[in-house]
This record gives structure tokens, C-alpha cells and sequence, in this order.
């Protein structure tokens, strides 16, 4: 299936999102759309998808002109979505998922048979394994996966957009998602890839559209293209895709967790006798796919967890920290970058001077007057103008509220906050997610800056790139478990890939 | 002036219900421009029509004050007027048990004790939300009718004059009535009962303002009520907080017994309010949670229930319910405010989804 884009305009409010794009994706070829966060590449693919409607252009199917106003239309002219986010019932049976709003048999009588059947040959044809009567919940997110596919080619699609569809896999995952594309590619379907992962769309596409603030800035064959020139083409300049770091000199040993657990509901361990040190001026990575602990161990060391889910050991310089509350770990020194800005990190609708004191906001300098309870506002604005400053925080107005700012420029801002503390311990989970090129490489330099300062740090991320070329160390979490630790800069991404699965691929 | 800007989407809806509300008039067959000049004329002559609209709306800034505080923090209090019938009480209990101490002790422990009653009251949903995580919405509710028959109660069997055919407690020792405002005025006869309550409710809502924007505990409130995982992470205790709130929200519901109490009718007159808690969460809403907003909101209503009395008595067609329907159309059109700013705000939200889905790079 061929589908082309022409002239495409999509405006929100004030944003152009889309700029007049044209984009031709042949018939049978894989194509990676890649481009900065806001570059407008979802908002076009969901233009063809009939989420939103451009409000100039044409869509051209197999070289016919098509209206599509709603996702129904896409999904009659054999257009498929895989969101980010799967879009699953979780208790429903892998059958059912994949007939829902396309139910066989008359209006009275649903005949899951015959889907069963017609999934089975499915899944045979591209290969990919599910069993039709498993319970959603109960597969592994590269299962669920599957089931997005299948959904799609249930309904025969004939072209596959995929968003941001590794996000969530690991190495091995990856491997074997891409083996099912080619075959999807190989049987005539065609398949658009939304990523940010150059390394991925250097290994599996034929084509590549680079899009920046709303245009496209260039259409490229994917085999006379590198890295570096999607990189400059994304951000319009130069960048740094390494992390150029000075090797790690460790001193007084900071932070000392010992078989640390967390109860997690049902009996289950979320955490399952974790024990790691963390040294002044290294960075102790940990790497493992999201869901296995990450999340509970960070919560646990910044005091975020009920002290009764608890159990084991965690001492800050040489001091049991168990008792103290999260205010009191913050006043110790321990900063915190959450995994999840909107959530954790940010009061979105508060301006950037409200934000820039969240948690420091009850103490000198930031109060004054008769038993500090009066907020200082000029030190609250120095401060907040410090960390826009330090952090390059754009644009540079501390009355805004956070929600109008980009997701990169807000975690710079949490980051700078957190960075002004100033930690002895920093605990940083996802630094870069949702950021753009040019911040990651920014925040990249930030991290080993205080790295090289005496800072111990804790680094989470899912991005096995982002970890291994950070970390001076690299624990490997699975199921909650320490599955083993590497030197990053030795482990290739299988062997880590390997213990991030427990061993078994 | 955020807060002018902010009273932008009020005042439209303010006009529509008016706007509606004449061609209610019209459909009844009476003219909407009389019934208006009835309703704000009564409502803004001198001194009776300023005078009581001014002490009808002292209760409702208070009500209307305690549910905006709640709100900032994320709580929904619906008991307010639970709060303000047990801080009544505790006034004039205090004011009757106390008759006969001195002014300058009397009033201050009138006033102390009323509040305190009113927050303790207020504190606990607040403490069930905060340990057991109950819904503070159900629990206010449920609270509203243990007040009102435990005051009912008491006042029946405890505090009546033997005799009285009305649901009264004795008179509270004169020292610890309020001036009246008539005393300062000159021409505003004493009769009527705007009191020094009215200052006091204007001086609540400046502490107010001074306690959310300007102190590190307003802060707090804020932010628990904005993103209450994000304040914990900034070393808040939600608990304590959510505890806090209801009872600093309960304490100004319980400003409204010294009004009526200590201003108004010297004793605690059983079934009093006209509903003061629940039209405060209708003040709340029209000044937008905001302290000076609730001033002007309060305003209106008190012209509405101020007005309605000369329309029922000098039109020929038109009832005094015309002010439940204008008061009810308010209501109806601050709340479809979103219908308004709908074009905005999906288009808003439409950019925010896209980037999101936009991931990373």
C-alpha cells in the first residue's frame, strides 16, 4: 500500500504542527519517521490515521485521494496503529481484544471460533506467536505487542504505523519485533516506524523522513545516511551523540543499601534483597526493563514508601536513614529527579518560581520573617531565575505556569532544581525521557559535571544506551532482583540484555 | 490583576443568567426591567437595602471562603453547613455558660471557642480521609446531619427557657455582643444588623489571601491540592495536610455563629442558616476560589436574596423565586464556563497529547 501526504497543514492555537509536509512512503518498504519532540511527526501520522483532520492538504492512498475524517476511515482503507501505549483491555482474552469494534457473527451471536481460527492462520502467516484464548495481562509487553500487530492485521491492514513501538522491549525483544517487520514488509504491507532511536532506524528501514518544527528537512534512503547526519538534520546543528566523560575517580563510599526489600501487594517482592554501594564522584547505573524494581528501589531510598513495605538497610554517609522522612533525606542532601515529571516532579498548573522551590520551600533562604513562614519572594525569584539561567530553560519567564513549557525544557527545570540543592546523593530515574536530542546531550553533560563534583549518583534509565554510556558501574535489575553487575563500558548491549531478562532470552 | 481577568468568565455568566432570567420574566408576562430596578434597587438603597445586603452576605463570604480554601486543597467540603451550626452553638454555649464575664474576655472566647468547634467539626472527615481514606464528600454530607440534630438536641433539651414555643437557646451574657455597625455609620440606624462580622469576614478573606500565596503553609495547601504526589515528593505530608485544610476550612465556616450569634440575635437560634454552606460552595465557585473573588460573589447573592423580597411584594406576576432561577441560572452558567472556553481548551489539549505521543527522541 503507498500512501503520500501532500501539502498537509495541521495548526493548534498558535502551533503549526504541520507545515505543508510531503511525504511519499512507497508501497512494501519500512520507513522511519524521525524527528524532535513537537516536530510534528505523530501529529502527521495521525492525520492519516483520521485522529485529527489537516486543515489543508490531501492524503493520497494507492494514488487515489482519500478523505479521512475518523480512525473508521483509515481502518477501511487498510490503515493500522500501534500506539505507545498499548490500547488493551487487560482482563479480556487475546481474542477478544483483537475483534473488538470488529466483532464476527451476526448482531445476537459473537463467534469467537471462527476469530480464534482466523488469528491462528494470522499468527502463523507473520509468524508471530500468541496463544488467541490467553488473558492480555497475563503476556509479556513483547506479547502484547503482538496482539497490537495482529489487531491490525486482523482488521487487514495493508499499511502499519507504529509509534515509538520499542519503547518498552528489551534488546532481545527488539531483535525479534524487527524479524516480524521485515516479514510483515517481505508478505507486501508496508509499515511507517515512528522512533527516536537512530540506531534503530539505521537497522531496519529502507527510507527515512526527518522532520523538524513542523516541516520536513529531508527524505533519505536509509543505506547512504548516518547517524550523525539524522542527528544534525533533527536538531539543525551538530551534535554530540557520545558522552564524552573523563573515567571516574570513587571516593568515600555515600550511599549503602543492604538486602533491601519491598512488599509489593499479594506477598509479591517488588524488591527482593537488593544490596549495592554508591561512591562519591561515580555514577552507579541501573539498567533492567521498567517494572522491575526500578521504580519501588528509587522510592525507597528518596523516603517515598510507606516505612512498612520496607525492610533491610539503607545508610546515607555512615547514617541509618530508615527513619527519616523524605523532607529530612532532601534536607540530608539526597535530591531526587522522579522517573515521571508530570506526576511526581512538577506542579503544572504553579509557575516556574513555585516550581523551582518545590521542596526546599519551608526553609532559608527561601522563607523569612517571624519563624520563617513567610515565603521571601525576591529569593524565591533569584533562585527560580538561577535555575532557568544555570539550566537554559526556555523560554526564560519564571511567572509562566510549568504545563506551558516543553517536556525537555521541564526537566531541565526539575533537574536544575534538584542540582541547587546541592546533593551529596543524587537519584535520577529517566533524566532524558521525552527529551529532545539537544537537551539529552545538555543533561548528559550536566550529570557528569556533578559526577566530577563529588557527587555520588544513582542513575535509572530504560534506555540501555543512555545507562551504559553514563554509568561508571551497572547493576542489571530482573524481577526485582539484582540479575548481576557489569562494567558498561566492557558488557556488550546481549550480555546485558541477557541478565535484564534474567538469563533467558 | 489575575484576579480581574480570572472574574472575566464569572461576570458573563452573571449576565447570561439575567439575560435568561428576563425572558423568564417576559414568558411570566411582566416586565424585566421593573422586576430589575425592584431587585437592585431595594438592594442598593440606603440604609436598609446596603445594610442587610451587606450582613446577608457576611455569612456567605465565610461559607464561601471555607469551601475556596478546601478547594485549593483538593478537598470538597460539603459540610459546611454542618460546621457553621456546631460553631453557632458553641458560641452562644459559651456566651450563656460565661454570661457574666467581661466584654473584652467574652467576646474573644465567644469567638475562640465558636471556630474551634467549627474546625474540630470540619477535622473529622478530614482525619477519616486522611487514615482510613474515606471520601470526605460523603463524609461532610453524613456530618451535616449529625450537627444539625446534635445542636437540635441540645437546644431542645438542654438550652431551651423553659416555656419558649421557639427552638431558642437563652440569650448569651451582654458582654459578648458586637457592635453593630450603625454605631460607626452615622444614618445607618441600629436596628439593622450589620455587624462588626462583616469586618471580620472582610479581614478573613486578606488572611486568607496572605495564608495561600504568601506563607510556606499555603504553599503546601496548594500544592497538595494541585498534585498531591508531586508535594509529597517535595517532603509534604499529605495526611497532615489534608487534616489542616478541613479544619482551617471548618474554622471559617465557624466564623458565620459569630455573626449570628454575637451580632445578630444574642442567642443560638435553632435552624438558622438559609442555607449558608451550601450557597457558599455556589460563592466559591463564581469567585473562582479566590478569596477576593468570594468577596464579590458573595455580593451578588446577598443582592439576590436581598432583592427578591420587594419583586414578590410590588409586581403584579413575578414571586420571589425569580431569585432561586437567577441564583440557580448563575449556577447553571459558571458551571458550562467550560462550554465557553471549549475551542481553547481542546485545542490546548490537543497540542499537549500530540506531544506526548510525540515520545522521545
Amino acid at each position: 500500500m503507498k500512501l503520500e501526504l501532500r501539502g498537509i497543514t495541521k495548526r493548534f492555537g498558535a502551533v503549526l504542527a504541520n507545515d505543508h509536509l510531503d511525504i511519499t512512503i512507497p508501497p512494501g518498504t519500512i520507513h522511519a519517521i524521525v524527528g524532535e519532540n513537537g516536530a510534528g511527526k505523530s501529529t502527521a501520522m495521525r492525520i492519516a490515521y483520521g485522529f485529527y483532520t489537516a486543515d489543508s492538504g490531501t492524503i493520497l492512498v494507492d494514488d487515489r485521494v482519500r478523505d479521512i475524517r475518523a480512525p473508521r476511515d483509515a481502518i477501511a482503507l487498510g490503515i493500522g496503529m500501534v500506539h505507545q501505549h498499548f490500547m488493551l483491555v487487560r482482563p479480556m482474552t487475546v481474542t477478544e481484544n483483537i475483534v473488538l469494534g470488529a466483532e464476527p457473527g451476526s448482531a445476537i451471536a459473537l463467534d469467537l471460533r471462527k476469530a480464534a481460527a482466523s488469528i491462528r492462520a494470522l499468527s502463523e502467516e507473520f509468524r508471530l506467536a500468541v496463544d488467541p484464548g490467553a488473558i492480555v495481562e497475563d503476556l509479556s509487553v513483547g506479547q502484547q505487542q503482538r496482539v497490537e500487530l495482529l489487531k491490525a492485521l486482523y482488521r487487514r491492514a495493508g499499511l502499519l504505523i507504529l509509534d515509538e513501538p520499542t519503547a518498552v522491549l528489551t534488546p532481545q525483544e527488539v531483535a525479534e519485533f524487527f524479524a516480524i517487520l521485515r516479514r510483515m514488509r517481505d508478505q507486501g504491507k508496508t509499515v511507517i516506524i515512528i522512533t527516536h532511536k537512530l540506531s534503530e532506524v539505521l537497522a531496519i528501514s529502507d527510507n527515512v523522513t526527518v522532520m523538524r518544527d513542523g516541516r520536513v528537512v529531508g527524505n533519505l534512503k536509509t543505506n547512504e545516511t548516518t547517524a550523525a547526519e539524522l542527528a544534525r538534520l533533527m536538531v539543525g546543528r551538530d551534535v554530540l551523540l557520545r558522552v564524552d566523560k573523563p573515567p571516574a575517580r570513587p571516593g568515600a563510599t555515600v550511599l549503602t543499601v543492604r538486602d533491601l526489600s519491598i512488599a509489593g501487594r499479594e506477598g509479591a517482592r517488588r524488591l527482593d534483597n537488593v544490596s549495592f554501594d554508591v561512591r562519591s564522584g561515580e555514577i552507579v547505573g541501573v539498567a533492567g526493563v521498567e517494572g522491575n524494581g526500578q521504580t519501588e528501589l528509587i522510592e525507597a531510598l528518596a523516603g517515598l514508601l510507606p516505612e512498612s513495605q520496607v525492610s533491610g538497610a539503607m545508610s546515607f554517609r555512615g547514617r541509618d536513614i530508615r527513619q527519616l522522612n523524605a523532607r529530612r533525606r532532601r534536607d540530608a542532601g539526597i535530591a531526587h529527579v522522579p522517573e515521571d515529571r508530570h506526576r511526581r516532579g512538577l506542579l503544572l498548573e504553579f509557575s516556574l518560581s513555585e516550581n523551582a522551590i518545590l521542596g526546599v520551600h519551608y526553609r532559608a533562604p527561601v522563607v523569612s520573617g517571624p519563624g520563617g513562614v513567610l515565603l521571601d519572594l525576591p529569593a524565591i525569584q533569584r533562585r527560580a531565575d538561577l535555575v532557568i539561567r544555570e539550566f537554559d530553560v526556555r523560554p526564560p519567564n519564571s511567572s509562566l505556569p510549568a504545563r506551558a513549557l516543553s517536556g525537555g525544557n521541564q526537566q531541565k527545570l526539575i533537574i536544575g532544581r534538584e542540582f541547587e540543592l546541592p546533593p551529596v546523593l543524587l537519584l535520577i530515574s529517566q533524566p532524558t525521557r521525552g527529551v529532545d536530542i539537544g537537551a539529552i546531550e545538555f543533561i548528559h553533560r550536566k550529570i557528569v559535571a556533578l559526577r566530577d563534583s563529588g557527587c555520588a549518583i544513582l542513575l535509572v534509565s530504560a534506555e540501555l544506551e543512555e545507562v551504559t554510556a553514563l554509568a561508571d558501574r551497572l547493576i542489571v535489575l530482573h524481577n526485582g532482583r539484582i540479575a548481576g553487575e557489569v562494567d558498561p563500558a566492557r558488557a556488550t548491549h546481549e550480555e546485558i540484555g541477557l541478565l535484564m531478562t534474567g538469563g533467558r532470552s | 490583576m489575575k484576579v480581574l481577568r480570572d472574574l472575566r468568565f464569572p461576570l458573563i455568566a452573571v449576565l447570561c443568567a439575567f439575560l435568561v432570567g428576563a425572558v423568564i420574566v417576559v414568558l411570566v408576562g411582566d416586565s424585566p426591567i421593573e422586576t430589575y430596578r425592584l431587585l437592585l434597587g431595594s438592594a442598593f438603597s440606603w440604609p436598609d437595602g446596603i445594610g442587610y445586603t451587606l450582613f446577608f452576605a457576611t455569612p456567605l463570604i465565610f461559607t464561601g471562603l471555607a469551601v475556596a480554601v478546601a478547594l485549593r486543597g483538593g478537598l470538597l467540603n460539603i459540610g459546611a453547613e454542618g460546621q457553621l451550626y456546631v460553631a453557632a452553638f458553641a458560641t452562644a454555649w459559651i456566651g450563656i455558660t460565661f454570661a457574666n464575664l467581661p466584654a473584652v474576655l467574652l467576646v474573644p472566647m465567644c469567638c475562640v471557642g465558636g471556630v474551634a468547634a467549627g474546625a474540630l467539626w470540619a477535622a473529622i472527615p478530614g482525619i477519616l480521609k486522611a487514615r482510613f481514606g474515606s471520601h470526605e464528600v460523603i463524609n461532610t454530607i453524613m456530618l451535616n446531619f449529625v450537627a444539625v440534630a446534635l445542636v437540635g438536641y441540645l437546644t431542645q433539651y438542654h438550652y431551651r427557657i423553659p416555656g419558649d414555643p421557639i427552638m431558642e437557646t437563652a440569650p448569651i451574657g451582654s458582654g459578648a455582643h458586637i457592635a453593630r455597625l450603625g454605631a460607626f455609620i452615622p444614618g445607618l440606624p441600629a436596628r439593622i444588623p450589620l455587624n462588626v462580622a462583616f469586618l471580620l469576614a472582610l479581614l478573613a478573606c486578606w488572611l486568607v489571601y496572605v495564608l495561600l500565596w504568601k506563607t510556606k503553609w499555603g504553599y503546601e495547601i496548594r500544592a497538595t491540592g494541585q498534585n498531591p504526589a508531586a508535594a509529597e515528593y517535595g517532603g509534604v505530608s499529605i495526611r497532615k495536610e489534608i487534616v489542616l485544610t478541613m479544619a482551617i476550612s471548618g474554622a471559617l465556616a465557624g466564623m458565620v455563629g459569630i455573626n449570628e450569634v454575637l451580632g445578630y440575635r444574642y442567642r443560638y437560634y435553632d435552624g438558622f442558616s438559609d442555607n449558608y454552606g451550601f450557597t457558599g460552595i455556589a460563592v466559591a465557585l463564581l469567585g473562582r476560589n479566590h478569596p477576593f473573588g468570594v468577596i464579590v460573589a458573595a455580593l451578588l447573592f446577598a443582592v439576590l436574596q436581598r432583592g427578591g423580597v420587594p419583586v414578590d411584594a410590588f409586581t403584579q406576576l413575578v414571586s420571589k423565586d425569580i431569585v432561586l432561577i437567577l441564583q440557580a441560572l448563575v449556577i447553571l452558567f459558571v458551571a458550562a464556563e467550560a462550554m465557553f472556553r471549549r475551542p481553547v481548551g481542546s485545542r490546548q489539549s490537543a497540542v499537549g497529547s500530540g506531544q506526548v505521543a510525540g515520545g522521545k527522541i
